[in-house]
């Protein structure tokens, strides 16, 4: 029942370096979050018409899980066997202020539609027509050991097959994105899905 | 599979302020959604259910460290505790909060600041609600749209099946303010008059504020003679802010819920739904009951009597369907009169009374979620 599971791919997002399985693959110093997620948006050459019309947190976590699945093989699973489970602190006030700030004129429905964290699920669910499991938590910093359990937890009883998960957080200049991929087969690359590996990867790239 | 059953419960709500408050105000068509107009929240008139006092929750000690919101969640939770052998202060006993906007209303009436983003943010309610009970555990915090409610009462059966923990508690609340209104007022989402779930006139929602709790466990001596079964999550993958045209991902949810319990759809007694009276929501919730094979179930929506309660609204609607189970009786879908869906379903209309056994209960919301939870007698 709880045989191992890997985490296959891993994306960090932090201090204007994107990280793919622990290599830079992006830089782009020096800049606000905004301006950064699109050059790093065009830097991948990305055909995806609607990130323009995301908010920071939806651009931050689809762009994370783009670089995460670059090479993932999506037709081995069907759409209900994969699952993402993410988290932050912060929720999605980065948006709620700046949609507050519409209310004073006129309320964007543009806006406030992205008010609510797992938003940026929906997201990356549309992009890839993943069905399976979902879920959003609020936790002060990355809660590795609650990803894990979670997460294995749905994996080992066969909800999901694979899972995206872990940490998209922004609010004002302050962002990190670290997502993991957790499957059941290993690869060259992958490493045993674990807190303390959950919590490696997260701390190598402190940005 | 370990058996989880429900301890104690509880609804505050403009209806009520104990769980049996808020059933009986329902047997007798009592419903919390009236016009509003003047208020300080919108200069249109707008129909929903808001509390006109505060009295039940506002005579918690240190008025001043709690906002309106956490209060909400503190008083529901104490009664549910009152009602309950489960301990806070024990190791096993975990804390887990469901909102959608939180504290979000300080937006509103403060001036920006890093220490006001502290003070909105869910951790500093959550960890003000743990400390004020004494939970020996640190909270954890859903916030999923529409479906958090339910996915909150799945997240602790989990925590319990996974042997961490032996008891839940569970608590949801959001509260109604300028920001939650103008956005749904934005997205011309707000009916014009009290909400009509399912009805060929519906026009949109009510919103609604509350809060409700919920405590599991694994220890059958203290349960209420209620268990929470089986649930799931699904994703459309269609559309961030409407939901699918087909239902099959509702549909998802629940038959895997079923399957789960080990349930056919003849051992379903009643459904009940969201139902937010939105002409797709409940047009998309019709096409999955049908899926499912459940359109002779009867099926119900609440939202005529608490509005859409957002991060509450799955435990309210949860509760309500467990009195509903204990007392034999399900509640009629306040404001639908004639069918409105292109699918045939089961639309509750007047109180029916029966021996019933299984509930099942659904969510969908914004994000493309959907979630599905079983309740029945043990």
């Amino acid at each position: 029942m709880s045989k191992e599971k890997y985490i296959t791919s891993s994306c960090i997002i932090a201090g204007q370096v994107i990280y793919k399985n622990g290599q830079p693959v992006f830089k782009c110093p020096a800049t606000e979050p905004s301006e950064f997620l699109v050059s790093a948006y065009r830097h991948f050459a990305l055909q995806y018409p609607k990130f323009h019309k995301m908010d920071n947190l939806a651009k931050l976590g689809w762009l994370a899980n783009e670089v995460l699945l670059d090479g993932f093989d999506k037709e081995k699973y069907k759409p209900e066997d994969v699952g993402i489970v993410l988290s932050n602190a912060s929720s999605s006030l980065d948006t709620d202020i700046k949609y507050y700030e519409t209310v004073k004129s006129i309320p964007s429905p543009a806006l406030f539609v992205y008010t609510l964290p797992n938003i940026v699920i929906g997201e990356i669910s549309i992009r890839h027509q993943f069905k399976g499991e979902n879920a959003f938590f609020i936790f002060n910093e990355f809660n590795a050991g609650f990803i894990e359990q979670y997460v294995s937890d749905l994996v080992n009883n066969n909800i999901l097959q694979a899972c995206i998960c872990g940490w998209v957080e922004i609010l004002g200049d302050s962002y990190k994105a670290a997502l993991f991929l957790v499957e059941k087969d290993k690869t060259a690359d992958s490493v045993i899905f674990t807190e303390e590996n959950l919590n490696n990867i997260y701390q190598l790239h402190n940005g | 599979m370990t058996d989880i059953f429900i301890s104690a419960d509880n609804i505050i709500s403009p209806v009520g302020f104990t769980t049996a408050d808020n059933f009986q105000q329902l047997l007798k068509n009592v419903s919390g959604i009236k016009m509003h107009t003047g208020t300080a929240i919108s200069e249109q008139p707008f129909y929903a259910a808001l509390f006109e006092n505060d009295q039940a929750f506002q005579n918690i000690s240190e008025q001043s460290k709690y906002t309106r919101f956490e209060k909400l969640l503190i008083a529901s939770i104490s009664d549910a505790l009152a009602k309950s052998k489960v301990d806070p202060a024990d190791k096993r006993t975990a804390l887990i909060i469901s909102t959608t906007k939180g504290n979000v209303s300080l937006l509103e009436t403060e001036e920006p600041s890093a220490e006001l983003n502290k003070r909105i943010s869910l951790n500093t309610s959550a960890r003000l609600v743990a400390d004020h009970f004494h939970f020996a555990n640190a909270p954890v915090i859903v916030s999923n749209a529409c479906i958090s409610g339910i996915l909150a009462i799945l997240t602790g059966m989990r925590l319990i099946r996974s042997g961490r923990y032996d008891h839940a508690v569970i608590a949801g609340a959001d509260v109604i303010t300028r920001f939650v209104l103008s956005g749904f007022q934005s997205f011309q989402a707000i009916s014009t008059s009290a909400c009509k779930p399912f009805d060929a006139n519906r026009d949109g929602i009510n919103l609604g504020e509350g809060a409700g709790t919920m405590i599991l466990t694994s220890r059958k001596e203290y349960s209420n003679g209620i268990k929470a079964s089986a649930g799931s999550v699904s994703n459309d993958a269609n559309h961030i802010s409407g939901p699918s045209r087909t239902g099959e991902e509702l549909n998802l949810a629940i038959t895997r819920t079923m399957n789960a319990a080990g349930l056919s759809a003849t051992d379903i007694d009643f459904i009940s739904a969201h139902g937010t009276a939105t002409v797709y929501n409940d047009e998309m919730e019709a096409k999955a009951i049908n899926l499912a094979g459940l359109q002779s179930i009867p099926v119900n929506s609440l939202k005529g009597y608490y509005g859409h309660t957002l991060g509450a609204a799955g435990l309210i609607e949860s509760v309500i369907s467990i009195q509903s189970l204990k007392e034999n009786t399900v509640i009629p879908t306040r404001g639908f009169g004639k069918m409105g869906v292109t699918q045939p379903v089961n639309v509750c209309s007047s109180l029916y009374k029966s021996e019933l056994t299984n509930c099942l209960k659904t969510a969908s919301g914004f994000g493309g979620c959907n979630a599905a939870i079983l309740f029945g007698k043990e």
